[in-house]
């Protein structure tokens, strides 16, 4: 199997006792706390950090939940107001032809949080125990979870632009609903969730099961 | 045995021995493939005018209107301080205080601690004073500062908005656009394994 010779074939820092930074990769005696170049805490790969990972994400989860529930936007037009929830928002947005948009607001809230739930989950377990995506794959959905998940702020951006834009009094006006700050708290825990998360561990595993 | 000689890669732990890298070629980890190296030639004074520039982008970004919208008459130009006001009522003010941070605020502490840290070294100068822990917040920071996401929401409302009323681009719409390219060029300028390994090696010289 590939990963077994790789866990032969490469030595890891944690392996030699030592302790590699996470942030400028110079290589750390294994009882130092703090990194020696850049001065940031370290700490070997510990399965205990999940810890972190699952409770910022069960946060995110639970934010999730009114963000979709209560309405985000409140239009009055005319003396007449309706209010539109996220996913009636996108609804909206297909009604009106705009197929393009949609799809971005579709994909950043909806499809995104929902898939990044699931992924970092998948990771955390992974590294537990074996996964049937070998280490360079899990690598790779990490990084896209990474790289993917500021992006789903786009919506509260839209609520913020919105409000402060359409403020014509009588004729129309918009204010933002309280599931733009769930929704924003949501973002933000997931994305600490896929910080606290150690890639280190997607190899640490596979070395142990080797032994 | 030295550690000095070893780097370990910040992804998978592997250990490799610290070679220097030639500029413009790039050192990948021998395992997971994470760059580990990439020094391009005048990277620190390419990114010291890069975040001059960003900064300049982003004081025009934020003060002037991005769009502005008329209906029946009525008009209204709105800045992106206007949009970081509009949630300072009520229960929604955390909204007004996290857009202001993550699309004002968090860039601009951005570049400056860029600049700080990197502009002595591109002069030549020793490092200024905690350029280190400067230069480890920057990078931390990194994932919040989120000015290039506001232009894709801009995008979004125009769409939302056009229905409604008649709306035109104002002058900060394309300082954000531009201030989108210079973040990727910055980005994609630093090496960080050689900001820190010339930051250490000049504080103890």
């Amino acid at each position: 199997m590939e990963n077994t010779e790789n866990a032969q074939r490469f030595l890891t820092a944690s392996r030699a006792g030592m302790i590699g930074c996470r942030m400028c990769g110079a290589v750390n005696p294994g009882d130092a706390r703090v990194c020696t170049r850049c001065s940031s805490a370290i700490a070997p790969p510990d399965p205990a950090s999940l810890q972190a990972v699952w409770a910022w994400l069960t946060a995110g989860l639970i934010a999730y939940v009114p963000a979709n529930v209560y309405p985000m936007l409140r239009t009055t037009t005319l003396g007449h107001s309706s209010d539109s929830t996220l996913i009636g928002g996108i609804v909206e947005l297909f009604a009106h032809g705009a197929f393009g948009v949609g799809f971005i607001v579709f994909f950043a809230s909806i499809f995104i949080p929902i898939a990044k739930f699931v992924a970092i989950g998948y990771l955390a377990i992974s590294v537990r125990r074996p996964s049937t995506l070998d280490s360079h794959s899990r690598l790779v959905l990490f990084e896209i979870v990474e790289f993917i998940g500021r992006w789903s702020m786009i919506d509260v951006f839209v609520v913020a632009i919105l409000t402060a834009l359409v403020q014509l009094d009588f004729a129309a006006s918009i204010s933002p609903g309280i599931a733009a700050v769930s929704f924003a708290l949501s973002v933000a825990f997931t994305m600490l969730a896929a910080q606290s998360f150690d890639p280190r561990l997607i190899w640490a595993a596979n070395s142990r099961s080797a032994e | 045995m030295n550690t000095d000689d070893l780097i370990a890669c910040p992804v998978c732990d592997v250990l490799h021995r610290d070679r220097d890298v030639p500029k413009h070629r790039i050192a990948r980890c021998a395992c997971c493939g994470s760059v580990l190296a990439a020094p391009k030639s005048g990277a620190m004074t390419r990114v010291t005018m890069l975040s001059v520039t960003a900064l300049i982008l982003l004081v025009a970004a934020a003060g002037f209107p991005f769009l502005e919208l008329s209906a029946q008459g009525l008009s209204h130009r709105a800045s992106v301080l206007d949009a970081v006001l509009a949630f300072s009522q009520g229960p929604m003010a955390i909204l007004s205080f996290a857009t202001a941070f993550l699309i004002v605020l968090l860039p601009a502490a951005r570049f400056c601690a860029l600049i700080y840290t990197l502009a002595p070294m591109a002069l030549g100068w020793r490092p200024a004073k905690n350029a280190v822990e400067v230069y480890r917040w920057a990078e931390w920071i990194r994932p919040w500062a989120m000015a290039e996401i506001f232009i894709i929401g801009v995008a979004v409302a125009l769409v939302k908005v056009s229905g409604l009323a008649r709306v035109d681009l104002g002058p900060a719409f394309w300082s954000f656009a531009a201030l989108l390219v210079v973040t990727v060029m910055t980005d994609s300028a630093i090496c960080r394994m050689t900001v820190w390994k010339t930051l250490k090696t000049r504080s103890d010289s």
